[in-house]
């Protein structure tokens, strides 16, 4: 029913690896003589796909590789994948900041693009000042910035220092008078990147909602890049999985959210150890986290109950003096707390041990257990460091309240009262 | 990027590129950034200085002086009926127009970068903004000399200014234009080569020489005809030499190498728009 705004066909970006920018000669000259015979670049066959941590034989790399994109009037496209995915890479051939290696972008729309906010601020300018040179640099006219100028110092929340110069301003004031310029750009399209994750809670809120006005109320095309699940998950109403400059996974906002966050080697929320670890008095089998009651492959949400088990088969003859204690680390390998089986004895033969987080207990990131095995209460005669990680990601939020990360890794259900009830 | 002659799209961006890409339907779209630019060169550069658009005026000023000083009382260099202050602030003022125009537009990748790498416009509106706002420092500039003007004027110096100052505005956009296509020259190249850098300070320094700026072109003609021809072959010698022919009516002017000062003037133009246009594509991937 609604067009095609933008088409992304067979879209590749090539980057060479080590010193960028020198561009030995021989290459150089190779390629003019390959170009002479009119055989393809020779180059361009032998980039590797762009993974990070795995040394390429070849010194050119994929950033992106063969993407097809298209886009309809009036959708908000989600754009997620790790660092290093070629999300940067793309917005930026969409910004014309830098230019494909091969492959067609088309669009029948005016792009403006949102990389950074605040960009060519000038310090020793003032709050209006840099509104119209901000405004100006990204694609507006002087009499469409002068249009809208009471309605973006109102917005910024800056109406004080409007006259002083960018210099004297806090850093959270200039970025939200450099939102509140990008907020009332009215291009076609607009690409965003990340650029929420400015800001106080309160702003937050304020460009979520702007943003939300801008795609649903006025029906413009939005590109969103983002880490923040929470905000592309109430935003998006399509999203896309980069991973190694290419689209694994494209479709709705929810699915792709949750393929993004149980992909990746390193994310292990369910293993099976075989062998590996059988001791004298006990053999583990298996360890899973995930939400009760759903499938160690789905995204694990954190307004929902989390369980883990381990599966072990215990086989001297005193299980009693035996007990599982696990310690959990943040993403930054702080330690958390760290919680024991001593209330579920361990029987001889077969056990199940299961363990359950309240729901919301857990907030969204990530996080590694590592397993003691412990023996008269004091001795761990088994200890596997980091045996399991497991992410928890944000459950979806209403749309206007905060979509940034609470303070701190816990969030405990505690009860209140109102004495006056 | 090119303009889809589809109709079906507005635009493309792909790697094909245009041999010579100058939108200039897309520049005048983009008109107000320019002066917006010209507003914020003009108006930070001076900001928490205490002489502040004074400074517009002492940089020439004691140019001028010193230069008459060591050349003039020193070296004796003669300028005939033109009081040599005078003659000096025509040259340098002219000279530091071009100078600007060059250094300014010479840095425009490098010193962007941040602002280039995040978002588009025309990158050729920076150097565009650089000669607008030496133009107005010129403009100030040539008022100083103005005011000088008068002042040996009402003392009964001989001088008068030439009829041909009516092409005067002329010879000021050759410069520019000359200033700005050199400037794009090396702004491109030093992108790739950055040792550049180290030569423009002092490339200029040396240049200043051959313009005929502290001299009459006549004077090098007849003291070393032998190397007369490094000056003759410096379209910027005639530039300064027109320039002061018209406000002074002090030594020649040549049409002839005013032609010359031009043609050279459009094909560093073409070239310098050539290999910026060339640069802008690739040179966030590089820089």
């Amino acid at each position: 029913m609604s067009s095609i705004i933008l088409k992304i066909e067979n879209l590749s970006k090539q980057y060479r690896l080590g010193l960028i920018g020198t561009g030995t000669l021989s290459d150089d000259l190779k390629r003019w003589w390959y170009k002479l015979l009119k055989k393809p670049d020779p180059f361009l066959k032998v980039g590797a796909v762009n993974i990070r941590h795995q040394k390429s034989d070849s010194n050119y790399v994929w950033a992106l590789r063969d993407i097809n994109i298209e886009v309809k009037e009036g959708e908000v496209l989600g754009i997620i994948g790790k660092n290093g995915a070629g999300k940067s890479t793309l917005l930026k051939i969409l910004s014309r900041i830098t230019m494909p290696t091969t492959g067609v972008v088309k669009t029948r729309g005016r792009i403006a693009s949102l990389l950074e906010v605040g960009t060519g601020f000038h310090s020793e300018l003032t709050g209006r000042e840099n509104i119209y040179l901000n405004g100006a640099i990204l694609g507006m006219t002087k009499s469409e910035i002068k249009q809208k100028e009471a309605d973006i110092i109102e917005f910024s929340g800056c109406q004080n220092y409007i006259d002083t110069p960018v210099k004297r301003y806090s850093s959270g004031m200039r970025v939200r008078l450099a939102f509140a310029v990008a907020a009332f750009l009215e291009p076609d399209i607009l690409v965003i990147d990340e650029v929420l994750a400015v800001g106080d809670a309160e702003f937050q809120k304020k460009a979520i909602g702007k943003m939300q006005d801008i795609s649903r109320g006025q029906g413009r095309t939005v590109l969103f890049v983002s880490h923040n699940m929470a905000s592309v998950k109430s935003l998006c109403t399509r999203a896309l999985v980069l991973e190694h400059g290419e689209v694994v996974y494209n479709g709705s906002t929810d699915d792709a959210v949750s393929f993004y966050l149980k992909g990746g080697a390193d994310l292990l929320n369910h293993r099976k150890f075989g062998n590996a670890i059988n001791k004298e008095v006990f053999h583990l089998h298996q360890i899973s986290v995930k939400n009760t009651n759903r499938l160690v492959d789905d995204a694990i949400v954190e307004d929902a109950e989390i369980e883990i088990k381990t599966f072990l088969n215990f086989k001297a003859p005193n299980p009693e003096d035996y007990h599982i204690t696990y310690h959990i680390f943040n993403e930054m390998g702080d330690p958390m707390f760290s919680f024991s089986s001593t209330k579920a004895p361990l029987k001889q033969g077969e056990n199940i041990m299961s363990c359950y987080f309240p729901k919301g207990f857990l907030q969204s990131g990530q996080y590694f257990l590592s397993f003691f095995f412990i023996k008269d209460k004091r001795k761990a005669i088994c200890i596997e460091k980091d045996i399991i990680s497991f992410v928890v990601a944000d459950g979806t939020r209403d749309i206007g309240v905060y979509m940034g990360k609470e303070p701190g890794y816990i969030r405990p259900q505690f009860e209140w009262h109102n004495a006056n009830d | 990027m090119s303009i889809s002659t589809n109709n079906k799209w507005l635009y493309t961006i792909s790697s094909n590129r245009k041999f010579i890409d100058f939108n200039f339907e897309e520049i005048w779209k983009y008109r107000d950034l320019m002066f917006l630019f010209v507003k914020r060169n003009v108006i930070t550069v001076y900001k928490q200085t205490i002489l502040g658009p004074l400074w517009y005026l002492i940089q020439p000023l004691f140019t001028a002086l010193t230069f008459t000083i060591i050349f003039n009382k020193v070296a004796n260099i003669e300028t005939g009926q033109v009081p040599s202050f005078l003659f000096n602030l025509a040259g340098i003022s002219v000279w530091t127009y071009f100078k600007s125009c060059l250094t300014g537009t010479s840095n425009t990748f490098a010193s962007n970068a941040g602002m280039f790498s995040k978002v588009y416009f025309p990158r050729i509106i920076i150097p565009l903004s650089v000669v607008i706002t030496n133009l107005f420092k010129f403009g100030i500039q040539l008022l100083i000399f103005i005011g000088f003007y008068i002042y040996y004027y009402v003392n009964g110096a001989q001088i008068h200014v030439n009829g041909l100052i009516i092409l005067f505005p002329v010879l000021v956009v050759i410069m520019g234009l000359f200033g700005l296509g050199i400037g794009m020259l090396i702004s491109s190249m030093v992108t790739k080569y950055k040792d550049l850098k180290f030569l423009i300070g002092f490339g200029v320094q040396l240049l200043m020489y051959l313009s005929a700026v502290m001299y009459p072109l006549s004077l090098m003609r007849e003291k070393l005809p032998r190397f007369a021809w490094l000056v003759e072959y410096n379209p910027m010698a005639y530039v300064v030499e027109t320039a002061r022919f018209m406000l002074l009516s002090d030594g020649t002017m040549s049409w002839y190498g005013l032609l010359y000062t031009c043609v050279i003037t459009l094909i560093v133009l073409f070239f310098g728009i050539l290999i910026f246009n060339a640069t802008e594509k690739k040179f966030i991937d590089t820089v």
